[in-house]
Order: structure tokens, then sequence, then C-alpha cells
């Protein structure tokens, strides 16, 4: 009894919020990856292009429960999600013709294009403060659980309770789906092939007729999209507040780097990665340990390697590691 | 008139022109090659005649139709294909989609075409679903030329098809393009293994320092005595 | 820099944007308060330190520092563990078992190191992450108990290690230091990979910097922030000033009362000792760049492949001018947090202290010092100018808007943001249509 309340307490802190946070990564590391692979650049702006696509898509949330539409017991958001999209990728599609275009033709280096990226970043977290403001702001109107921890012990007997929020299910579940699209795209379709083709060697798919504009502005509609998508599940998981968008960029790029960098197979499994070590290392233990030694055993200080407030440090540790005994990441993207 | 006539190319990158003058033509269903040492041009004459270089003189006609100031993609929809030496197929993707990716701009069915390329080269057929990054250097030289019939041209051109493969899959390859010319596809390749390529060649153009020294057909430059000294090691 | 009247002019007229901000009256543009204009110069001065840093690290090198922050907070620490006194009793209460907290994560590394270098595959692939945890959990063992220990000690007032009870000025090259040893970290593993690692590592090592110094209490008190950190001499206590005689007659005869005549002596007197640090440091970083180390640097920059042909180590190079660069970022912290007389780690936000000073250097003309240092005053003049001019001029905008709408009270509420609205425009105009920025090099 005491081993399954272990694995149920492990479900319950580890693996279930780790699993939904890991989706979420990985939904914001491909988009840079994406980015990374056809516009050959880290996009410092991806952080806060999520913040904007989630606050239009709160924005149209809160607009459609003032008219009383209501999807229950899924979150409005989920209704209000296209509208986010069609607004990011119509922002992203404008900067990219007022900024980057413009580099990519005078073939500027990737650096300039990070740096014109910063300017992009700045401008986007403006426009996002102004147009939602600076606050925390909880848009989830959904149904709270699916399974709750109270009612969980009573049907179980189990000391341990385990709590499954219907935002974690939906996160895995977009995630699950919105992979699945993007790679039948990437894989089946014509425009997704051409992609591939640019990513793998531009001046042969200049030869052989691709069109790189058409090929750019599809990835930023992707990217928009992906981008909208993973910030406004993670809103709904955790809340909404502009600056934890720009503080996701970090973990985002360890992803995207761990997994190699242009590689959107990688960019999942980096997303899982980040998500599993960031939680497990900052996890107390003792709950656990407690059901698994007797007693006494049970040591009296917490169990855990490092406290919640360093869990950005796991990311940079992770990503150190990885720069230095396999730049290119576990899945071998872009060297150079 | 020629399929194929650049006439008096002049040009380079920067400042320095490195073609001064060249002259190339090719007939229908008829391969020329281009030898000369190095640093004579050879490449850079390719890249002129497919556009990938601003000629500062002379014209490029395809057909009797000028195509001087066509870009390299327009002159692709007017039946040009180009094999570059180097990163000359995507690596990460599969034989196949390769091909596919070479019939980009084609919107009627290219299984025909396919079943064509893996006529010409069988070993991709078995290998169609890896990916092409993953391939010994003369089968990925096959489907850098698959890729590029993908287009159906009407004319081929090949730089340098045979660098960094072995003296044996040289002679296939060579033997391939031959089967490929049978089809009535112009040819028009630079070649470092000049003894061979003028084997094969019809009409062979020898280039010092950006401009023709010798035009004659292959046969005739093998037995020129001052071809074979200077360029052909005797 | 040769001797360039437009160049002149250019400092000329931010030297007159600032006495105008002294000397006019109170209108829509400037304040009209000496007090405001001196203190957007002494920031505004640590700024241009703090672009010079980024200027060696990007003008010089071509290196993206995005965790400048995390380098100006560690430089930060220094004047805290430098100049505070020390808080009596923490040193004996956890001082032992935090140094032997750090001697075994020492010993830990080099064990590990050493035995990843010595030993064959099959022990290294289970051994030294064994020594690594065991090391992890040893350092946490001690580490835990010492700290909470120190913590205890004077709780309210302190509850940190304190510090050493020096002159602050000692601080400064402390604070440059600190700062070096974080970028010789990063540089030894990001340097040498795609230029957009280090930009991504160093994202993550500013975080990390920030993160430390808001939740170790025992060293700089975490968000409780460290209070009264001692003046640097010359510059005297304003309530000191208020209570000399002498002082107060001679502010008379100027015609200014004590308070604001011992606030504006205080305020000038920092200005001084920056200009000072700053002009010394323009001096330094010239004449290297003129040098042939500078002439290395630039070649390295404009072309690796053949600057690494002529035999150069370029991740070298680049090592030294990040570590270079860093250092001087974290002079300019310790300097900024003398100023402050404070430490308060959570103001340390990225897009005020990297990314505002990537607009100050890219503004002024990356590569050229004289230009890092006008777009730091500058741009930061504008920033702070930003807080009154935007309210103002949203005010004006939505004049002609009913009183009590929902959109005029959102659009004065949202001021504020403009102003990083108006940064990431600034930047993103200056990078398209004028790259060399107002000072080019050469």
């Amino acid at each position: 009894m005491d081993f399954l309340n272990a694995i149920v307490a492990l479900l319950n802190f580890v693996i279930i919020p780790a699993s939904a946070y890991g989706a979420q990564l990985a939904l914001g590391a491909l988009g840079v990856t994406l980015i990374y692979g056809i516009l050959r650049f880290s996009n410092f702006a991806h952080g806060d292009t999520m913040a904007f696509g989630t606050a239009i898509t709160i924005l149209v949330t809160w607009g459609l429960q003032a008219l009383g539409v209501s999807i229950s017991p899924l979150p409005t958001a989920l209704l209000a999600l296209p509208f986010g999209i069609l607004a990011t990728a119509a922002l992203v599609l404008g900067t990219d013709r007022a900024v980057y275009r413009f580099y990519r033709k005078k073939k500027s280096d990737p650096i300039i294009l990070v740096m014109a990226s910063v300017g992009v970043m700045f401008m986007m977290n403006g426009i996002t403060r102004f147009v939602i403001g600076v606050r925390d702001i909880q848009f989830d109107d959904g149904v709270r659980f699916v399974i709750n921890a109270r009612e969980f012990r009573a049907a179980t007997g189990l000391a341990e309770g385990l709590a499954l929020r219907s935002t974690q299910v939906i996160t895995l579940v977009t995630a699950v789906l919105v992979v699945w699209a993007l790679f039948w795209f990437l894989g089946r379709t014509r425009t997704g092939k051409s992609m591939r083709a640019f990513s793998d060697n531009e001046d042969l798919a200049l030869l052989s007729g691709i069109n790189p504009e058409r090929v750019v502005a599809v990835t930023w509609i992707i990217a928009a999209a992906l981008a909208t998508i993973a910030g406004t599940l993670f809103g709904l998981d955790k809340s909404f507040k502009a600056f934890n968008y720009f503080q996701l960029l970090l973990p985002i790029f360890a992803a995207a780097i761990v997994g190699g960098l242009g590689n959107p197979l990688g960019a999942i499994a980096g997303g899982f990665v980040i998500a599993f070590s960031e939680v497990a290392v900052t996890f107390d233990f003792r709950k656990v340990v407690a059901y698994l030694v007797p007693g006494d055993w049970t040591p009296d200080g917490p169990i855990q390697l490092l406290s919640t407030e360093y869990k950005f440090a796991v990311s940079f540790t992770i990503l150190i590691i990885v720069l230095l005994f396999r730049p290119t990441g576990i899945f071998r993207g872009k060297s150079t | 008139m020629s399929f194929l006539e650049a006439h008096n190319m002049t040009g380079g990158y920067g400042a320095a022109d490195i073609l001064h003058g060249c002259s190339l033509s090719v007939e229908k269903g008829q391969i020329a090659v281009i030898v000369g040492p190095n640093g004579a041009g050879k490449s850079t004459a390719m890249k002129a005649v497919f556009g990938m270089l601003k000629l500062r003189g002379g014209h490029v006609m395809l057909e009797g139709e000028d195509i001087t100031q066509l870009s390299p993609q327009a002159r692709v929809a007017k039946g040009m294909a180009f094999v570059p030496q180097t990163s000359n197929v995507f690596p990460s993707m599969t034989v196949e989609e390769n091909l596919e990716m070479g019939a980009f701009l084609r919107r009627d069915n290219v299984a025909a075409t396919m079943e064509q390329v893996y006529a010409l080269f069988p070993i991709l057929r078995d290998k169609r679903r890896q990916a092409a990054g993953e391939l010994s250097g003369g089968q990925r030289q096959q489907v850098a030329v698959g890729r590029a019939l993908m287009t159906v041209p009407k004319l081929l051109m090949l730089d340098e098809p045979t660098a960094g493969v072995s003296p044996i899959v040289m002679d296939e390859l060579f033997d391939r393009i031959i089967e490929v010319a049978r089809t009535g596809i112009s040819i028009l390749m630079v070649e470092q293994n000049a003894r061979q390529a003028l084997n094969i060649a019809d009409m062979g153009y020898v280039l010092v320092q950006g401009s023709n020294r010798y035009t004659d057909t292959g046969e005739a430059l093998l037995a020129d005595p001052d071809v074979r000294r200077t360029f052909l090691g005797g | 820099m040769t001797l360039n009247y437009r160049n002149i002019a250019l400092f000329a007229g931010m030297a007159l944007l600032l006495v105008l901000e002294g000397a006019s009256a109170k209108n829509a543009i400037f304040s009209g308060s000496w007090d405001t204009s001196l203190g957007i110069l002494n920031v505004g001065l640590i700024s241009a330190v703090l672009a010079l840093g980024v200027n060696i690290q990007w003008g010089y090198a071509g290196l993206f520092n995005a965790g400048v922050v995390g380098f100006v907070a560690i430089g930060g620490l220094a004047p805290v563990l430098v100049a505070m006194p020390a808080n009596p009793g923490a040193f004996s209460a956890g001082g032992i078992g935090l140094a032997a907290a750090f001697a075994a994560a020492v010993a830990t590394v080099w064990l590990a190191i050493l035995v990843n270098r010595r030993a064959s595959l099959q022990v290294r692939l289970i051994a030294v992450p064994l020594i690594l945890i065991g090391g992890f959990l040893l350092y946490r063992a001690l580490f835990g108990p010492a700290t909470t220990a120190i913590e205890a000690v004077n709780t309210a007032a302190a509850g940190n290690l304190g510090g050493l009870g020096l002159p602050v000025v000692l601080a400064w090259p402390v604070g440059a230091v600190f700062a070096a040893g974080a970028a010789w970290v990063v540089g030894k593993t990001a340097l040498g990979l795609r230029s957009d690692y280090l930009a991504i590592a160093t994202l993550g090592i500013g975080e990390i910097i920030v993160s430390v110094l808001r939740n170790e209490e025992w060293l700089a008190r975490g968000v409780l922030n460290v209070n009264g950190i001692p003046r640097p001499w010359p510059v005297p206590r304003e309530i000191d000033l208020q209570s000399s005689a002498d002082f107060v007659a001679r502010a008379a005869s100027l015609g200014l009362d004590p308070v604001s005549a011992s606030t504006l002596t205080v305020k000038l007197l920092y200005s001084a000792l920056f200009l000072i640090v700053l002009l010394v440091l323009i001096w330094l970083t010239q004449k290297a760049l003129s040098s042939p180390w500078g002439r290395m640097m630039r070649a390295i920059r404009d072309n690796e492949t053949a600057a690494a042909a002529m035999g150069k180590n370029i991740t070298r190079r680049h090592l030294q001018v990040f570590i270079l660069g860093s250092a001087v970022c974290g002079l300019a912290g310790a300097m900024m947090i003398t100023l402050d007389g404070q430490m308060t780690p959570g103001s340390y936000n990225p897009l005020r202290y990297t990314f505002l000073i990537w607009v100050m250097v890219i503004v002024g003309g990356s590569g050229n010092n004289f230009g890092s240092v006008l777009g730091a005053m500058l741009i930061w003049y504008l920033y702070t100018k930003a807080e009154s001019w935007g309210p103002q001029l949203m005010a004006f905008v939505t004049s002609g808007m009913a009183d009590g709408s929902a959109i005029k009270a959102h659009l004065l509420a949202s001021a504020e943001q403009m102003r990083l609205l108006t940064m990431g425009l600034i930047l993103l105009l200056v990078l398209r249509f004028s790259p060399r920025g107002l000072i080019p090099e050469k």
C-alpha cells in the first residue's frame, strides 16, 4: 500500500505537472526551432510572441464570456484560440515585412537578425502590456478537475490524493494534436516538404523553384500558431503575466538547443527533458521517501536538490552540459 | 543555331572579371564538356550560363531565345536544370522526397518521371526511403542528377559530377550520363577528369583564364598533341 | 577619434539638454530641476561605463551578451561584501560551515574532472555522475545548516554575513573581478560555438545570478535588501552638510536653501567621481583599440576565417574580450549600488539592464567608445524623461475623448508601457536606417 502511495505522490507532484509543462515547452521550442531552421536565427521575441497571442486570446475570451458563449466544461479560451492565432500571425507577418525581410535580402549576419529580434521583443512586450496590462490574469473558466484529490482518496482508500487538473489534460491532448498536425504537414504536404527542403539546403531549394518568401511566410504563420497555443496552454495551466513569458525564453531555448536547433523532433524531446529535470530537481522527495522507508528513517529536512527559485538554473545547467559535450544537440540539429 | 549558345560571356563576382569572352554551345541531345586547369573559370562559366552570375558582356540563347536577363528560377522553368558540385541534395530528406522537390514546379503527375529516374539509377529505388545525407558519395551524386532530371529538362548542366567518387563509380556515372543524352537531353558539364570526360563528349571546350583556348569535338581534342601535352598529361 | 566638429556638436547638444533640464522653467518638456538633471547625469555616466563594457564585447568582437543584467548584479554584490560592516557573530555561526561547503563543491568538481580524464570509459560513465551527485548532497548538507545559522544572527537588521567594512571605492574593482569570474565560466563553455549560443548562455547566467541575489539571504539579504551602504570618499551625507553651519552659510550666500544645496553637492561629487572613472576607462579603451591588440580584435571580428588562417586563436581572444567587457559591466554594477546606497535585487530587470544598454550601444555607434558614451547619456535621458512625457502625450491624445470613458482611462494607464515600445522602435529604426549609429566607427 505504501508503495502505491509513493507512486501516486510521484505522479501527482512530478509526472503529471512535468508532462503538462513539458508539452508547453515543447510547443514553444518547436516555434523557435522552425524559425531557426528556415530563417537561421534565434528569435528572442518568441516569448513575447507567446505573450501577445495569449493576451489576444484572453481578450476574445472575455468578449465571448460577455456574449454568454461557453463551451463548458471546456475553458472558453479554447474557442478564442483561433482568433488569437490569427491576430498573432498577422502581427508576425507584419513584423517580418517591416523588419526581418530587409536583413534577409541583404544576407546579414545572423546575429544582426538576433539583434533585430530584441528590438521586436521590446515592441511586442510594450504592445502586450498596452493591450492587457501587467496584472496577473486567471482566465480558466472550465471545470477545474478531472480527478479531484479528495474523491481519489475516497475511491481508492489511499492516503495520498491524486489531482488531475483539466488544464493539464487539455494541454497534453492539444499538444499531441498539434504535434501530429505539424508533422503531418511537414512530412506529407508539398508546402511542408518545401519548408524542410529550404531548411536543409537553401540554394538547392531555390534551384528547384521553391519560393523563399512563401516558405518564410508559412513558417511565421506556423510559429505564430505554435506560440499562441503554447502561451494559452501555459496561461490556462498557471496564469497569465507578461513578464513570465519573457522568462520562459530560457527554458524554451534550452529545449530547442538540447534537442538540436532546427530539428522539430528534437525540440519536443528537449521540452520534456527540460521540464522533467526542472520539476524533479526542485521537488521535495521527502513525502515519497517517507512511504518507502521505515518511519524513523525518514530524514527531517527536505530531500530536494534545489529550491524552486532556482528552476531556471536547471535549464541553464542542462544547456551548458549539452553545449560542452554535444553542441549540435541530442538529435543533431544544425551546428552552423 | 545550336540548342544552347553562350556567346562572348564576360563577367565575374567582384570588380575583376573571371570570364573574358567565353563562348560555349551545345547541340540537341549532345554532350558538351568544359575542361581546363584549376582557376580557369570552368564553374564560373557554368554559373554564368545558368544566370547565377551577372554578365557584363555577351549573351546566352536557349533555343534561339535570349535568356541573358532571366533569373535561375526562370531558367528552370525554361527547361534548364543545374546540379551543383557540392551540397546538391537535401540531406535530411529521403531520396524520394529529394526527387519530389526536384519536380516542385511541376503540377502534373510526376510518377512517370520518377519511374524513369529509378530505371536510370536502380539503386535509388532501393534506397528511396533513406535520408539522402546517409548515402555514399556516388549514390548522392545519383540523387543529385535524379533531382535535376525531375523537372524534365531539355538541358542538364553538371558541375564536376564525379568529384570525390571512385573510378568505378565515375565510369558508371558517365555511362548514365550518356544514357540521359540518348533520351534527347542536351548536357553541359564541367569535369576534372578531362581524358575520361572528353571520351564521352561530342564537343569539348578547353578553358584557360576565362576564355576558350581550344574548341573541337571530344575526339579531336584527345588527338591534338598540344592539348594532350598541356592538359591531359601526355 | 579625431577632433570632429560633428561629434563635438553631438556631445554639446547632449550637455545642452541636461543644462536645459536643470535651468529652464518647468514646462512640458523640461522639469526645470537641477536635482533631476544631475540625477539623470549620474545614472547616465554609469550607463556610459556599462555601454563601454558592452561595446568592448559587441563593437570590438561581435559578441552578443544577453545577460548584462547578471554581470551588473554580481558587480553590485561587491559593495555589500566589501563596504558593509560585518554582522557580528555571523561568521562564527556559519562561516566555517560555508567554507567547508564551498570546499566540498570545488573538491567535487575537481575530482570529477580528474576521474573523467584518467579513468576508462566504463568507470567514467558510472563514477562521474556518482561523484557529482554525492558531492552535491555533501555540499547541501554542509551549506543548509550554515546558511540557516547565519540567517539567524541578528535577523531583523542583517541576517547575512555582512561585509569587510572597507572603503566602498575598493568594491568597484572587486565588482569587476566578480563579473570577470562569472564571464570566464560562461565564456569557457559557450564561446567557439555558434554566435547565438553565447547570447542564450548569457541570457541564462544573467537570470541565475539575479535569482541567487534574490534568494540567498545569508549573502546579501535577498529581497530584504541591504540599506545604508557607506558613501565613497569624498561624498558626504546630506544630513551632515545640513548640520554644518559653514555649509549652510555658503549655501545661503549662493541663494540656496540648505536642503537642496546639500543634495546638489552630493550629486555633483558623485558626478565628478563617476566622470573620473569614465574618462580613465575611455582613455584605456581608446588606447586598447588603437593598439596591435585592438587591430587584431577588429580583424577577427571582420573576418574570422582569415584571422584564423593567420594563426590567431579566435576562441581565446573572444574569451579575453568577453571577460574584459563583463568586468567593466561589473564595475558599473558596483558603482550603481554605491550611488543608490542600497542593494535591491528586485530591481534587476533584464529589460532595463540588458536590452536598454544594447539600445544605447547601437544608437551611439557600435565599435566606437565615444558613440557608446553618447548613446548611453542620450538614451538614459530619453528613457527617464519618457516617464513624464508619456502620460502628458497620452493626456494630449485623449484630450478630445469624453472624461470617464473606458478607452481614455486605459490609454492613460498604459502610457508607461509606451516606453518599452519606443525603445524597441528606436533600436529597430537605428539598426535599419543608421546601423553605424550616431558616431560611427571611422
